[in-house]
């Protein structure tokens, strides 16, 4: 089965900053990696990248087997992006927005998917009012529904528990579970170790827009993990610094 | 692409900012401009037309501003982006909108200019519609296009209408142009040539426009 | 210095000093329009210049969005500024010399509309690199003017002509090859337009090679600053 995510000697500039250096990574169908580093590592220039936002300086990037340069809307048929602004039209609904999404993924009775997924995440209560009356919470919860609305393969998470409170919190957790479980691959950044290890099995430490560690962590290992991920963000490891 | 021009005229009907404030807009500076020109002299109809273009050229520079800020709430352009679409799509759709709007506004305003200008109603309406028609698209082409790209400098209202105007020249040109002969009574086959250059333009733009979004919103 | 420029800069000095001396020693008075014509091959070498330097500026934007490759963007660059320099020389120029002819500082004469139009695409561009909020964006963006530019230029061009062309033209256009009969006028024009012409490579060749200068530091200064905190 081809990788959900295969990146090969990516590179990224912004004018004359290297945001990322010549990144190979690839990621297993099903698997759920949480991705850790100091800010300005390139976590999020990362996510972007391999969600189309972004077009690479160099290299490559495939998702689900499909070229993320050229197959771009094939590819965007089947991801998801949670990032820190919800990508709610603060005007409409949530009922609205979410109608709006699903036409615009072209999905079949875009209606009746809003619906359920409200129900689901528990926002029927809300869903006739505009989205700029939500709290931080429940607004989270709405983009959440956004991201499930097209039943993704591949899930990317940026930082998706800021600001979040307990309840909110736990709800995420379980639906990435969730989804983790019925197949959908996961990649979400974090700075929250002990919550980055509960939804996911395996880590990648970005370092100053370069791999610094990558591989399998259980929950039970968070502390070790944690005191190396603290040494290399202080530059423990030797990573070579940014060409 | 439907569904995000829908979206755009779901939003508008429910806020109603862009087409009020081009509506005002529009007006305050057709009235602005009625009171640069003396009324009793026959200058005054002359002049009319480009007094209406003014006016619609300057409050719908400021709606097409308005429109692409609006996706930057909440990043939703960002939420367009990963739609699996041809990032030339959202243009058009973008442009549709625009374009709808303008037409909107000019459906109000142009009876109120055949109002101040002492034109006869009906006559007037006939004839200048197929111009504006086809100057609003370019205009909303070229504009949406624009309006992109100023979203990503640092000075973006001023950035907006000093890129748009000077490649709009011909539009305008040929749009006052027609509007004024067709005025003074001319048949529309002595206006032909400048119709058929403001389609060109209509074309050239939604052409490069489709072509050009997705170098625009990419980085 | 390499090669180009040691060709490349004694032949626009001579080029130059040969131009000079025509317009101002050895070419005869306009019989018809007094010395005031001599600006004329002056004039006329700034027009060449503009268009050719528009000229670039539309194929190296095409290329830098096609190949995305830096020194597309350096000549559309370079080429714009110098455009915009040899425009302004243009404007002013035609100026100089329409006062006393025609006894105005300006006209709406389809030409002059068509390079102010021109002149002010021209600083859209520059300020676009200049505002924008990512200097690689900026490149981007800017070569999207370029091209939707150039590509309007034919429509620009149309429009103005006909405008003027409905009301009579009040003054003769100055086209000046109806007024050349002496061939040594003829003479210092081309060497004229030669001259600057040369003027305008080497100078190309010395914004490009400043541009490329600039490169090469911004990389070594990002490469050199401490890693984001």
């Amino acid at each position: 089965m081809p990788a959900a995510l295969e990146v090969a000697h990516l590179s990224k500039r912004f004018g004359s900053t290297l945001a990322l250096d010549d990144l190979g990574w690839s990621v297993e169908r099903g698997a759920a990696v949480a991705l850790f580093g100091p800010n300005g590592a390139g976590k999020t220039t990362l996510l972007r990248l391999c969600a189309t936002l972004l077009r690479p300086s160099a290299g490559r990037i495939r998702v689900l087997d499909l070229d993320a340069a050229t197959e771009g809307p094939a590819v965007r048929r089947r991801i998801a992006v949670l990032g820190h602004e919800s990508w709610l039209y603060p005007d409409l609904s949530t009922r609205e927005n979410l109608r709006f999404y699903a036409r615009l993924f072209g999905l079949d009775a875009p209606q009746a998917r809003a619906d359920a997924l409200l129900e689901r995440l528990g926002l029927s209560g809300w869903s006739h009012r505009p989205v700029r009356v939500l709290s931080r919470g429940l607004l989270q919860r709405a983009a959440l529904a956004r991201t499930l609305l097209h039943e993704p393969d591949v899930l990317f998470l940026d930082e998706p528990f800021t600001g979040l409170d307990l309840d909110a919190r736990d709800l995420l957790c379980e639906v990435l579970r969730e989804a983790n479980r019925r197949g959908a691959t996961v990649v979400m950044s974090t700075h929250d170790v002990a919550l980055g290890l509960a939804v996911c099995s395996s880590a990648l430490v970005l370092v100053r827009g370069r791999l610094a560690w990558q591989g399998a962590v259980s929950a039970s290992e968070a502390g070790v993990f944690e005191a190396r991920y603290r040494a290399l963000m202080h530059g423990g490891d030797a990573v070579p610094p940014r060409r | 692409m439907l569904a995000i021009l829908w979206k755009d005229l779901l939003i508008e009907l429910r806020t109603k900012e862009t087409f009020v404030s081009l509506l005002l807009l529009g007006l305050l500076i057709l009235v602005v401009l009625t009171f640069a020109f003396d009324p009793t002299s026959p200058l005054r109809a002359a002049a009319a037309p480009g007094a209406l273009w003014v006016a619609l050229i300057f409050a719908g520079t400021l709606a097409m501003n308005r429109s692409l800020l609006r996706e930057r709430e909440h990043d939703c352009l960002d939420g367009l982006l990963l739609a699996p679409l041809d990032r030339g799509t959202i243009f058009l759709a973008k442009t549709a909108a625009n374009f709808l709007f303008m037409v909107a506004a000019q459906v109000v305003l142009l009876p109120l200019f055949v109002l101040f200008f002492n034109l006869p109603m009906v006559a007037t309406i006939a004839t200048q519609t197929p111009a504006l028609l086809l100057g609003l698209l370019g205009f909303a082409a070229i504009g949406t296009l624009f309006a992109a790209v100023s979203l990503r400098t640092r000075a973006r209202e001023v950035m907006l209408p000093l890129l748009m105007l000077p490649l709009a020249a011909p539009l305008f040109i040929a749009g006052i142009q027609a509007s004024t002969q067709l005025l003074a009574g001319q048949p529309f086959a002595a206006v032909a040539h400048w119709l058929r250059l403001m389609g060109a333009f209509d074309v050239v733009f939604l052409v490069v426009g489709w072509l050009a979004f997705e170098y625009v919103v990419e980085e | 210095m390499n090669p180009t420029d040691r060709l490349l800069l004694p032949a626009t000095l001579a080029a130059m000093l040969g131009a000079l001396y025509l317009i101002f020693v050895a070419v005869p008075s306009d019989a018809y329009q007094g010395p005031v014509q001599r600006i004329f091959y002056v004039h006329m070498a700034m027009w060449l210049n503009t268009f050719t330097a528009f000229a670039i500026v539309g194929v190296a934007s095409l290329l830098y969005l096609w190949r995305r490759e830096a020194r597309w963007d350096h000549f559309g660059r370079a080429a714009a500024e110098l455009g915009l320099l040899f425009c302004s020389l243009g404007l002013a120029t035609g100026s100089i010399w329409a006062k006393p002819i025609w006894g105005t500082w300006w006209t709406w004469d389809p030409r002059l509309t068509l390079t102010l139009v021109l002149w002010m695409i021209y600083a859209a561009y520059l300020l676009l690199r200049t505002l924008a909020t990512e200097p690689q964006q900026g490149a981007t963006l800017a070569a999207i003017l370029g091209v939707s530019g150039v590509v309007d230029l034919y429509l620009i061009n149309r429009a103005v002509y006909w405008w003027r062309g409905i009301h009579p033209a009040v003054i003769v256009t100055r086209e000046g090859s109806s007024g050349l009969n002496d061939p040594l006028m003829r003479v210092t024009l081309i060497v004229c337009m030669l001259a600057f012409f040369l003027l305008f490579c080497w100078l190309m060749r010395l914004r490009l090679r400043a541009a490329r200068l600039q490169d090469s530091v911004d990389t070594l200064r990002g490469a050199l600053a401490p890693a984001a905190p």
